[in-house]
């Protein structure tokens, strides 16, 4: 079975094409909102308990990525974005799922060729782009350190 | 404390809001979208604009996909003081470590353990 990056993108955010602004809009602000509120919380718990506030970002992203992950596990995710829109695409238990969502899908293609290269289909850009803008802004940086310095 | 969460919510919510409307109001595709997130995060971050906004929203800055790219920026420039022109290159993947090999073994993790159907193997 191929995929393309756009029949996989439908399954992703999976509504309707047809989709009403008064509906949407609200619903993507209310779950996205409350999944940062979650991460707010998980963040107070880790600083209460002594953590650094860079570490406690660090663990709280760690901690939503692996709820987001059973829950793309146990198909209650997915079900979810159906609701949520991009308030289950832009937090980075989207980004999870993203990821997710694919290895388990390309099992059946084995686990180098499907599940390893298949997990990147959505990650792989973001990291790509991402990346390449780091390092485009570090020399940008590095210049400008030099010509201050 | 509370307003630490109504802050949380309120930008966390905006910047979910912002790419629904993307989403429904031209045809880009939700995979341009995490991308153009992360590349804006990145611009915003090392501008300086995102980290009041990190300041003021915690959760509510980080979580969206705009903070990874923040994140980047940030560990670049952090690398960049520490080690000089090999920060520029080190600084993007180390910052972003944690959360990339989480989100690898999760899936790998969900992977081997669930059936493609509904339910645990």
């Amino acid at each position: 079975m191929k995929i393309t990056n756009n029949e996989y993108n439908k399954m992703l955010t999976a509504s309707s094409p047809k989709t009403k602004l008064y509906k949407t809009l609200p619903k993507a602000f209310l779950f996205g909102g409350i999944i940062c509120v979650i991460g707010e919380a998980f963040l107070g718990l880790y600083m209460r308990y002594g953590a650094e506030k860079e570490t406690a970002a660090a663990l709280t992203s760690i901690t939503l990525i692996g709820l987001a992950a059973l829950l793309t596990g146990f198909k209650v995710y997915d079900r979810f974005a159906k609701h949520a829109g991009a308030g289950s695409i832009i937090p980075i238990t989207g980004f999870a799922n993203a990821v997710v969502s694919p290895a388990l899908e390309f099992k059946s293609e084995g686990f180098v060729l499907g599940v390893g290269a298949k997990m990147f289909v959505i990650a792989g850009p973001v990291i790509v782009y991402g990346v390449a803008a780091s390092v485009l802004y570090g020399v940008v940086y590095y210049i400008f350190n030099a010509a201050v310095a | 404390m509370l307003m630490n969460y109504f802050w949380a919510f309120t930008v966390g919510g905006l910047l979910c809001l912002i790419g629904q409307l993307f989403i429904d109001l031209t045809k880009i595709s939700p995979a341009r979208i995490l991308v153009a997130y992360v590349v804006a995060g990145v611009i915003l971050g090392g501008a300086g604009f995102y980290k009041p906004l990190v300041e003021l929203a915690g959760a509510g800055a980080t979580v969206p996909l705009t903070g990874f790219g923040y994140l980047l920026a940030e560990g670049v420039k952090k690398a960049v003081s520490e080690r000089g022109l090999l920060g520029i290159f080190t600084g993007g993947f180390t910052a972003a470590a944690a959360g990339l090999a989480a989100v690898v073994v999760f899936a790998l993790f969900v992977a081997v353990l669930f059936k493609r159907g509904d339910k645990m193997s």
